[in-house]
């Protein structure tokens, strides 16, 4: 063993390595949660309601009630996360005091702070937060999250978003990865991204935390797609408990991530499907201003 | 010689860290998730994950038994998740394992992910988290780390078990990474 203090990953991300592989699936029920556990879920997603109701019911959309979360918590032994508005440092310190294992500071909860996120280095409860691009990636990872995720557009069933994100971060990380040491400064300006941290990714060739999948996931193929497009899990919010068959539909996303570099796996998950997706939103029907990704910067 | 190929059981998990420390120890890495695959392994990793995920997984892909039967043959490291479905015993709450190892083993012992933390054991720093606690140690099982008075990494005959995670120290390879390649060494 060499003598020099050995650099270890950061205790939070650890937790996010333990959530490779997977399934997080967002759950409304006690019920729904024991469905999501039971179809080899890796973690559930606690919300009061999923993103397409909370799109369709417009309003603010808040941090759940802590009974819900908490009997969320209760019903099921597999890691439990909660979302919180983005800079609302208040409902996060609160998840944090119920004891959920991860909060997602969210876009698809209506934002409490339009300049600021939270600073989640203030935090002990590790954070995951969405970007759509690397920029965005490490200035939340400045901020402290230990997991990050594409933003995608939450509640669509449209795979659109979260692929561009996916690709995009992609893009940014092997351009980074062939720039000279004497252009990451240049580089950290214009992604607005800290300079220690724009240089580890070019030595390191990927982002510094575990990057998982989010935003219109509906089906085993679109899983898999994300998968190999270098995701390391997937969230699947609406898709799940809006389609015809919850837990057999659950049960064949979950089985088309874990294989989803097999196509006949991915194909016998598409077959056990048990009926229909979500239905599904055309992005450009949705208004600029109620596109959830353009929310945070 | 040639080098002692071991599996990292790859449904879900900490999978890829693993690599550079098998590596460094002198084996080979491969991730594994089918029957097939199971067969050409040397030795087997069960990573850290979550344990219930896990299981659900070998039992909807139909896994259990092409496990089993290798298990019964092969080297095997259970690692935090790893550790709870090689225990004997497993409470908090009550689910099946292979039963490998001896021992009794409570999920979640320490709390959530707040109380997840990072220590030495034997000199290597290694983290705990969402950590089981291995509460009681059968007849023959040989305990070569405590930590807070709990045995954390254990061994008898071909299976060994620790609670904690040393994949994720950047310091390659691990004491437990060695002691398992040269366990794997032996058989093969």
């Amino acid at each position: 063993m060499t003598k020099t203090k050995p650099t270890s990953i950061n205790l939070k991300t650890g937790l996010a390595e333990m959530l490779k592989g997977g399934v997080i699936m967002d759950v409304v029920t006690a019920d729904q949660a024991k469905i999501a556990e039971d179809a080899g879920a890796i973690a559930v997603m606690a919300l009061e309601r999923v993103p397409s109701d909370i799109r369709a019911a417009g309003g603010v959309a808040r941090m759940s009630p802590p009974e819900l979360v908490e009997s969320i918590m209760k019903s099921v032994s597999i890691p439990v996360m909660a979302k919180c508005r983005i800079g609302h440092f208040a409902e996060a310190q609160i998840l944090e005091a119920i004891g959920v294992d991860y909060i997602d500071e969210s876009e698809v909860l209506t934002p409490a702070d339009e300049d600021f996120h939270i600073d989640k280095q203030a935090f002990k409860v590790p954070f995951v937060c969405g970007a759509k691009n690397l920029g965005e990636a490490l200035r939340r990872i400045g901020e402290g999250a230990a997991l990050m995720r594409t933003k995608g557009e939450p509640g669509t069933g449209n795979i659109v978003e979260a692929v561009r994100h996916l690709r995009q971060i992609n893009r940014d990380i092997k351009r980074l990865t062939v720039m000279d040491d004497a252009e990451l400064m240049t580089e950290a300006k214009n992604l607005g991204a800290p300079y220690e941290l724009v240089k580890m990714v070019k030595a390191q060739g990927r982002l510094p935390v575990p990057n998982f999948a989010a935003g219109g996931i509906a089906t085993p193929a679109d899983a898999a797609l994300c998968m190999q497009l270098g995701a390391e899990t997937v969230f699947v919010g609406s898709g799940i408990f809006k389609s015809d068959n919850p837990s057999q539909f659950a049960k064949a996303i979950v089985k088309a991530t874990a294989h989803f570099d097999d196509p006949k796996m991915v194909l016998e998950a598409s077959r056990d499907m048990g009926g229909e997706a979500m239905r599904g939103v055309a992005i450009d029907t949705i208004a600029e201003g109620m596109r959830m990704a353009n929310r945070g910067w | 010689m040639k080098k002692p190929l071991i599996g990292v059981l790859a449904l879900q998990g900490a999978v890829q860290p693993h690599k550079p420390h098998i590596e460094a120890a002198g084996g080979e890495f491969r991730a594994v998730k089918t029957p097939v695959q199971f067969d050409e392994v040397d030795g087997f990793i069960l990573p850290g994950g979550e344990s219930t995920t896990m299981l659900k997984l070998i039992d909807n892909f139909g896994l259990w038994d092409s496990l089993a039967r290798n298990f019964a043959e092969k080297p095997v490291w259970g690692i935090c998740a790893g550790c709870i479905l090689i225990a004997e015993k497993v409470s908090n709450p009550a689910q099946k394992s292979f039963g490998l190892l001896p021992i009794s083993v409570e999920r979640n012992a320490y709390g959530r992910q707040l109380e997840s933390h990072q220590v030495e054991i034997t000199g290597y720093p290694v983290s705990f988290i969402r950590a089981p606690v291995i509460t009681n140690t059968g007849e023959g099982v040989e305990v070569l780390a405590t930590h807070d008075g709990d045995p954390v990494w254990v061994k008898k005959g071909q299976a060994m078990a620790s609670t904690f995670h040393a994949e994720l120290t950047l310091d390659f390879p691990s004491p437990m990474h060695r002691a398992f390649v040269e366990m794997v060494k032996k058989r093969a």
